[in-house]
């Protein structure tokens, strides 16, 4: 490790890092804009200056650009030297001199780095009495806001949109003081990570649309350590809170999972937390199927009435968390509990944990899977069902990059001479899918096969891999490829509803058998692989199982689900239509509700904590963000006051959340690490708990006069460690405590560096999550397969297509979201479109057996032989199934969308024609 | 029209064969299809004397780009027109030789001659004036460029033989 000297103070740095970084580490305040610790260096805006000097005797030097100066043994520099502290006030007076001075009105206001450079650099009188540079802004979307003027072309966005997302529609033109980034025209960014640009960006040009709607400062938000609910990744997040309204989401850095970025569904999609739709009350339905309200203690008492002595039985959810589910497990007994995936994805998840238990390849975390020289991906979309996975496989392919810039002994984060020396050579990525996919653009191979055949690709890899001879030589090319490389990886997952498709990735990551070989599965829901976990044991039941019984059920307990998206109409209508007392508790208005005699108004997972397990294995922590609202509970406060009343006798012993985590750690040796994934409650930091509020939130006395003068006291959280206060420190603590970053003279989010261990290493306090499962590499235990699909004559294989926007239950609730998801989809490729004589935008009616749809045409490039796909997940598409076989006509009766109606006024014009529901109660 | 939805057809509806097969002359010498950005849009600015939008949709569509890649190569670059010029550009060079010379002085002729300022084309659409920051002519500054003709020496009396056509206003 190399000694260096910075204003005669000897450091010692890591090999091969530049001084911006080396100063960082040794925790010295260096200015900075362009650098990224996951961007690298370009020394664009040469704020990061110091001054080199040649020897001891050199009292004069050269000024530097920290970022692009690798550091070396006894080499000698200095931050404070005149020179360097002048130029660097000059850098950013230079900048100062087209940047508007409406910091008041700027959404980055109190948490921009071009604020806090400002201030360190000791700039503070402009010279400069010229006219400033107005540019046009444009409108790029739901999400994010563009205002150029407050640009100080630092090349982030763009190298962040393009180079590190693969976005290709926001770009840098012009060039001096009329430097421009955005598109070519007007329209909706196309990259499903464009909001990052809000984090990215170091100062306002890209700011959080949906969060100026309703602003509020950041010193202002009261923030909690979170899990993302989008999909199964589990990406750590923080979202802000005042005036009982979740505002925004920001990252949470967490070095083996999301790193620095988050996809858009996670970051906009919780607008549904503060939408009218939410339950505020507990409410029992009247006989004309209104409901009307009832305190929570009625709401209690009703349901024990149902329940005691009766046959009660309980469904499940994999969007809840693991306690809740826990709860109701035991309230109810293991027999009279069904998991709550519909049961196809029951068997699937099921046997991508048995896979995983048994594989001989690792279970790769996202930061393993961008150490991947090889990926072969067989049946996912993984942009839209993992994406923050299909980010990380992005970097994935620069591998080879990197590879050829160490022969050459360039350094890793000399990023422009990388991409310059690599040009457009990249590591190998096969992508075998039934049609388009959006990572495309990245692979060196896509092969479009039906789901059947890809399966059969899969295995004709595996057995290319272990040395017989198939007649397929995309397949022989694949095995070549991931033989070749160092760290190969296989993605595959749960999307297209095949079993074989699963069995194949793990055939194929056997076969290889290499120790560094990773097997990655995606999974739709945040809790699915915990959901699976818990029912491994296989004592649970299923929602077949219990609809053939519903008619002998007195009860029944459905947790946080929407059973109509779980299995078909009629199913469901058997289980909750047979006269059975349904007891239900959500958050949000949806079918099932609608046909419970009983509904409990849930917390969010803004408003209540709980365990999550990863797609990866990892269980994570939630805290909430507020005390929950009106009269809602978080769902394992119900199970737990449940179980009291009727005296349950395990139960009725546990007195707080800690209690239950540990219950369930007990329940099962998969869930022994449970105990490990967050300190207790009883967890204090130099004797406080952890504040959620920042040092200087304002107004907490008095925000909320408008309703009453009177000083309200601060709720409690008896539950966890963190407290509803802005008393206490917020540093230093383990990770998964973590509610905000903030450092004195770092306001924006870089202040993440104080909080790292060593710049984009893990955090102070360890990487959080306890990762659940391990392998016994036995070799991957495999279900076995289904049999395979004839097609006959004008028949078409249905595939699912999942999409970002528009396919997860709750983050289509929102209103960005909802608008960016369109209508319902059937896609159809060029041939089969010019044969039916329909263009985008056409309708065609989709024929399972009843069952008709009637679906927008979007057109794709590419597509298997008698496949279509439909947007899976959408209203319009409910009652379609994977796999299924389908007629397919015009639609003469469908009408083109005319100019889009804006998602605003569709809720406003649904309200008009609509109305009623459970959430009126 | 958005340069995602551009298929194959539109692009020939809006590039002109020859112009397609000068473009594919420049692409056998590079590697990369976009390398032969510069050259593409040259070969259509010189033929309908700027690059509007339409034709560069279709030009990064030809050549693999998205739209705004090539956006950026044709803004930065000072001679790439994206908007209408007039048939000759004046390229005035106002760097130092010329300065020195009194080049200020003759572009006010210029523009009280032509009735145009930087960046304006005269009315009846003959000449736009644009600042160029040297034309490697200093020896025999000032300097201008009138379509592809350098003019060196100049004085006030030149500007008014070669514009005598124009007179201030574009009244001609």
């Amino acid at each position: 490790m190399p000694m260096i000297y910075v204003d005669g103070q000897e450091i010692v740095v890591k090999q091969g890092e530049n001084i911006l970084e080396a100063c960082l580490n040794a925790g010295l305040d260096l200015p900075y804009f362009c650098w990224h610790p996951a961007m690298g260096s370009i020394g664009s805006c040469r704020q990061c200056a110091l001054v080199q000097y040649q020897n001891e005797e050199d009292t004069r030097g050269r000024i530097v650009m920290g970022c692009m100066t690798p550091v070396s043994e006894g080499a000698r520099f200095s931050l404070k030297a005149e020179n360097a502290t002048q130029f660097r006030k000059a850098v950013v007076e230079s900048l100062m001199l087209n940047h508007p001075h409406d910091c008041p009105v700027c959404a980055e206001g109190g948490e921009c780095h071009l604020q806090d450079m400002t201030v360190m650099v000791g700039h503070r009188d402009r010279r400069y009495t010229g006219k400033k540079n107005t540019y046009r802004n444009q409108y790029l979307g739901p999400l994010i806001e563009h205002e150029m003027n407050r640009c100080i072309a630092c090349y982030r966005c763009e190298r962040y949109y393009r180079d590190y997302a693969g976005g290709k529609d926001l770009g840098a033109q012009a060039s001096h003081d009329h430097l421009y980034f955005g598109r070519h025209e007007e329209g909706v960014l196309e990259s499903e990570f464009s909001g990052n640009l809000v984090e990215v960006c170091p100062t306002g040009v890209f700011t959080d649309k949906p969060f100026l709607k309703q602003y509020s400062r950041k010193w202002d938000l009261q923030s909690a350590p979170s899990i993302c609910q989008g999909c199964a990744v589990g990406c750590n997040i923080a979202p802000g809170e005042r005036y009982g309204k979740v505002k925004r989401v920001h990252n949470r850095y967490n070095d083996e999972v999301n790193g620095y970025f988050l996809c858009d569904r996670g970051r906009f999609g919780s607008g549904y937390l503060n939408s009218d739709l939410r339950l505020d009350y507990a409410g029992i339905k009247n006989p004309d199927g209104s409901f009307f309200a009832v305190h929570q203690q009625q709401a209690l008492d009703t349901a024990v009435e149902w329940m005691a002595g009766k046959k009660v039985a309980a469904i499940g959810s994999p969007r809840a968390s693991l306690e809740a589910n826990y709860l109701l497990r035991e309230v109810v007994g293991s027999k009279n509990f069904a998991p709550g995936f519909s049961d196809q994805e029951a068997d699937l998840i099921g046997s991508i944990v048995n896979i995983l238990q048994t594989t001989k390849s690792i279970n790769p975390s996202i930061k393993q899977i961008e150490t991947a020289d090889a990926v072969l991906i067989l049946g996912e979309d993984v942009t839209n069902t993992a994406p923050r996975v299909a980010l990380a496989l992005r970097q994935s392919v620069r591998n080879k990059a990197f590879e050829l810039a160490e022969q050459m002994g360039l350094p890793p984060w000399q990023d422009a001479a990388i991409r310059n020396l690599a040009q457009d050579q990249r590591s190998p990525m096969t992508v075998v899918s039934a049609m388009d996919t959006r990572l495309d653009d990245v692979a060196s191979t896509c092969v479009s096969l039906a789901p059947d055949d890809i399966a059969a690709f899969g295995h004709a890899v595996a057995a290319a891999l272990a040395g017989e001879t198939t007649d397929n030589t995309e397949a022989d090319a694949a095995a070549q490829m991931l033989k070749a490389a160092k760290n190969p990886l296989i993605v595959s997952g749960s999307s297209m509803a095949h079993q074989g498709i699963i069995n194949s990735a793990a055939a194929v990551a056997d076969a290889l058998n290499q120790a560094t070989t990773m097997l990655s599965f995606c999974v739709p829901e945040c809790n699915s692989l915990g959901l699976a976990l818990m029912v491994a044991d296989g004592s649970s039941s299923s929602l077949k199982a219990l609809a053939k019984r519903a008619a002998k059920l007195d009860a029944l307990i459905v947790l946080e689900n929407d059973l109509y998206r779980r299995g078909d109409k009629e199913l469901i209508d058997q289980l909750l239509a047979s006269g059975t007392k349904v007891i239900t508790l959500d958050m949000y208005e949806n079918d099932t509700l609608d046909q419970s005699d009983l509904v409990m108004a849930a917390a969010s997972y803004a408003e209540s904590q709980g365990t999550l397990v990863s797609s990866e294995g990892r269980a994570q922590r939630f805290y909430p963000v507020h005390s929950p609202a009106a009269e809602r509970l978080p769902s394992w406060q119900w199970l737990l006051r449940l179980a009291k009343i009727t005296g349950h006798k395990k139960l009725a012993k546990l007195e707080n959340f800690d209690q239950i985590v540990v219950a369930c750690a007990k329940s099962s040796p998969l869930f022994a690490g449970l105990v490990d994934v967050a300190p207790l409650n009883n967890f204090r930091d130099r004797g406080s708990k952890i504040p959620r509020q920042t040092h200087r939130y304002s107004g907490r006395t008095a925000m909320n006069s408008d309703v009453s003068v009177h000083e309200p006291q601060q709720p409690k959280d008896h539950e966890s460690p963190l407290s509803y206060s802005m008393e206490g420190l917020n540093r230093d603590q383990p990770a998964s405590l973590i509610p905000f970053v903030w450092a004195p003279g770092w306001n924006s989010n870089q202040s993440l560096q104080k909080f790292q261990s060593e710049v984009d290493g893990p955090l102070k306090g360890g990487s959080s999550g306890v990762r659940l499962i391990s392998s016994s590499q036995t070799g991957a235990e495999i279900s076995p397969q289904v049999g395979k699909i004839i097609l006959k004559p004008h028949q078409w294989h249905l595939v699912p297509m999942e999409q970002i926007h528009g396919s997860d239950e709750l983050s289509s609730h929102t209103d960005e979201i909802a608008e960016l998801a369109g209508r319902g989809f059937v896609a159809i490729g060029r041939k089969v479109a010019e044969k039916l004589a329909v263009t985008e935008g056409d309708g065609l009616l989709v024929k399972q057996g009843e069952i008709e749809c009637s679906l927008e045409v979007r057109i794709l490039s590419r597509v298997a032989k008698n496949c279509i796909g439909y947007s899976a997940g959408y209203s319009e598409t409910q009652g379609l199934t994977a796999g299924s076989l389908v007629g397919l006509e015009v639609d003469k009766a469908w009408r083109r969308s005319g100019p889009e109606m804006i998602a605003s006024d569709k809720a406003a014009f649904e309200q008009v024609i609509g109305g009623g529901g459970a959430s009126n109660v | 029209m958005s340069n995602a939805k551009m298929i194959q057809s539109d692009i020939s509806s809006v590039l002109t064969s020859q112009e397609m097969a000068e473009i594919d002359h420049e692409l056998e010498h590079i590697p990369y299809k976009s390398g032969a950005a510069i050259d593409a849009l040259k070969i259509v600015q010189a033929g309908r004397g700027w690059v509007s939008d339409e034709s560069l949709q279709a030009i990064a569509k030809y050549l693999d780009m998205s739209a705004e890649e090539l956006e950026g190569v044709a803004t930065f670059y000072n001679l790439i027109y994206r908007r209408p010029v007039g048939e000759k550009v004046i390229l005035f060079c106002d760097s130092v030789s010329c300065w020195i010379s009194g080049c200020d002085g003759i572009k006010q002729t210029i523009s009280d001659t032509l009735g145009i300022d930087y960046g304006e084309t005269t009315e009846d659409n003959r000449y736009t004036l644009l600042p160029v920051p040297c034309l490697g002519a200093c020896d025999r500054a000032p300097v201008m460029m009138v379509g592809d003709d350098l003019i060196t020496h100049l004085d006030d009396n030149k500007i008014s033989e070669i514009f005598a056509s124009s007179k201030s206003g574009g009244q001609s």
